[in-house]
């Protein structure tokens, strides 16, 4: 497998702090990865950096082997890597519809866009009763479902989703989540960012461990589940007597 | 009330006027949070590039030659496109390295900006005031006692014209929508594959062209300009934007008439002298009665 996403030592600062300390992942095609960890823990600064919005101060991003560390967001974008970002960030004065066309600013032949259109609204059909609301009437799972439509516009071939269950009730958890597998299985890579690490890693292929701006373990899903500090630290289970 | 009719014709001219002005204070505020204290100089630029363009034509001795029509077409693009760039030369030089600085930063650098402007101004045709040469013949009809010229009409119709062609843009267009975007979520608007910077300086342009039309326009109304004019006019149209909600250009359009109207009745009802202070208190009970302007919305919270 070719890795379609390969970071390669990622330092990165919000002004003098920093926030990231050498940080290397690769996600391969197909995959779902997620990325867990706790607040704070770098996650989302992590798809910041990939995403172009925030400059590494060390180390590379490379995409389909080519270095993006210096693109810009919209040139990114325009490689098809998208990111969903934390807390939906839907354009709340702007109809679902408009928010939908929004996410595909970058593509340019009108018959794939509504191609992609009736894709995104056969996977949630509740846009589609709400296509001329106002996003920021819509309710939370809504919400998430129109910011993950959004991103789908775009026809991403990676796409980062960020806290996709963030404020969900659980079912709606269990929803978001088999759609997430639905949109891998038709040929999406996903690199998932969850602090619902028990939900991300069921449906992951491999996982990585962020504390404090580090990558502190790596495995495949089922070893990460299966490990005891992952346990102890963020699946809620009992603290190895040491 | 001959009077009044009168004065709600002056007030209707006044107010396409400060209406142009104002889209473009509420345009950049809506798009980077800045009062673009600038802006009011822009607008007299656009009296300047129209008086020096009508001079290069005039000098070419085509002014007597062409169609009036096309005179002023070439004219008022000319301003447009010209106070276009220095917009988006003010945004380029001035303004864009201080995007994530305190707000304090740029809304400095916008005041230092205008003076700058001004005093660019005032060494290409010194301090004193310019005639506006009268290109269009002015005709005056009268209706009993209350006296309606050609150029009142131009004005309000120039005004409304192009603010429905800037409604059009911005909700109908794909550019339109990435400023809708950009105004409202700058990173989620990168996100979706926007350039922000062509989109902020995009915004600057349209803005700055329309405050030409305004500087073309008003010197055509008033016959005259000076390298100041942008000082007062562009105070009554920043309070015109934020009257009507700043950051919203429909409430820009409104606040600029209104303020046109308010000027106008109190010139005509009370006393010249009493004109801006009655714009000003209207202003302050605004403020006071509804802080977020007449069409200004209560923001749901962000997510």
């Amino acid at each position: 497998m070719a890795a379609l996403l390969d970071l390669r030592q990622i330092d990165a600062f919000y002004g003098r702090i920093q926030a990231l300390h050498g940080v290397s992942l690769r996600v391969d095609q197909g995959e779902i990865v997620a990325l867990i960890g706790s607040n704070g823990a770098g996650k989302t600064t992590t798809l910041r950096v990939i995403s172009g919005l925030l400059r590494p101060a060390r180390g590379q991003v490379i995409y389909v082997g080519q270095d993006i560390t210096r693109l810009s967001p919209d040139l990114i974008v325009g490689r098809r890597l998208i990111q969903s970002p934390e807390g939906r960030r839907i354009f709340a004065r702007m109809t679902v519809l408009e928010n939908l066309q929004l996410g595909a600013y970058t593509r340019t032949s009108v018959t794939e866009v509504a191609e992609s259109l009736e894709e995104v609204f056969t996977l949630f059909p509740r846009l589609k009763e709400r296509v001329n609301q106002k996003g920021g009437t819509l309710s939370g799972g809504e919400q998430q479902m129109l910011a993950i439509g959004r991103a789908l516009m775009s026809k991403p071939e990676l796409l980062l989703l960020d806290e996709p269950s963030l404020g969900l009730s659980p079912l709606l958890v269990q929803t978001i989540f088999s759609i997430i597998q639905d949109i891998n299985k038709r040929g999406v890579t996903i690199l998932l960012i969850e602090q619902n690490a028990r939900q991300a890693l069921q449906i992951a292929h491999r996982g990585y461990v962020l504390e404090t701006g580090s990558i502190t373990m790596e495995d495949t899903a089922a070893n990460l589940l299966a490990s005891e500090e992952v346990r102890a630290a963020y699946l809620g289970g009992n603290v190895k007597a040491s | 009330m001959e009077l009044f009719i009168q004065q709600v014709i002056n007030g209707l001219s006044l107010g396409g006027i400060y209406a142009l002005i104002a889209l473009g204070y509420t345009m950049v505020y809506g798009i980077i949070e800045l009062i673009n204290f600038a802006h009011g100089d822009v607008y007299t630029m656009g009296s300047f590039f129209s008086i020096a363009i009508i001079g290069l034509l005039d000098a070419s001795g085509q002014l007597h030659g062409l169609p009036l029509l096309l005179v002023l077409a070439v004219t008022l693009a000319g301003a447009m496109i010209l106070c276009g760039i220095v917009g988006v030369l003010l945004e380029r030089l001035a303004y864009r390295r201080l995007r994530n600085a305190p707000r304090l930063a740029p809304l400095i650098t916008a005041i230092g900006a205008s003076f700058i402007l001004e005093n660019i101004m005032q060494l290409w045709r010194g301090p004193s005031p310019i005639p506006f040469p009268s290109v269009v013949p002015n005709v005056t009809w009268h209706f009993g006692g209350v006296n309606l010229s050609s150029n009142e009409v131009l004005v309000v119709v120039m005004a409304l014209a192009l603010m429905a062609m800037l409604q059009i843009f911005i909700y109908n267009t794909r550019l339109g929508k990435a400023m809708r975007a950009t105004a409202q979520d700058r990173d989620a608007a990168q996100l979706m594959g926007i350039n922000i910077n062509m989109t902020i300086a995009l915004t600057f342009f349209i803005g700055s062209a329309l405050a030409g039309v305004g500087g073309f326009v008003s010197g055509i109304y008033y016959g005259s300009t000076w390298f100041y004019n942008g000082f007062e006019a562009g105070l009554k149209a920043f309070t015109a934007a934020v009257l009507g909600g700043i950051g919203n250009v429909a409430g820009a359009m409104l606040g600029g008439f209104v303020i046109g109207m308010v000027e106008s009745l109190t010139a005509g009802f009370i006393s010249d002298q009493w004109a801006t202070v009655a714009v000003f208190l209207l202003l302050v009970l605004v403020l006071i009665f509804r802080p977020s302007g007449l069409l200004g919305e209560v923001l749901p919270d962000k997510v």
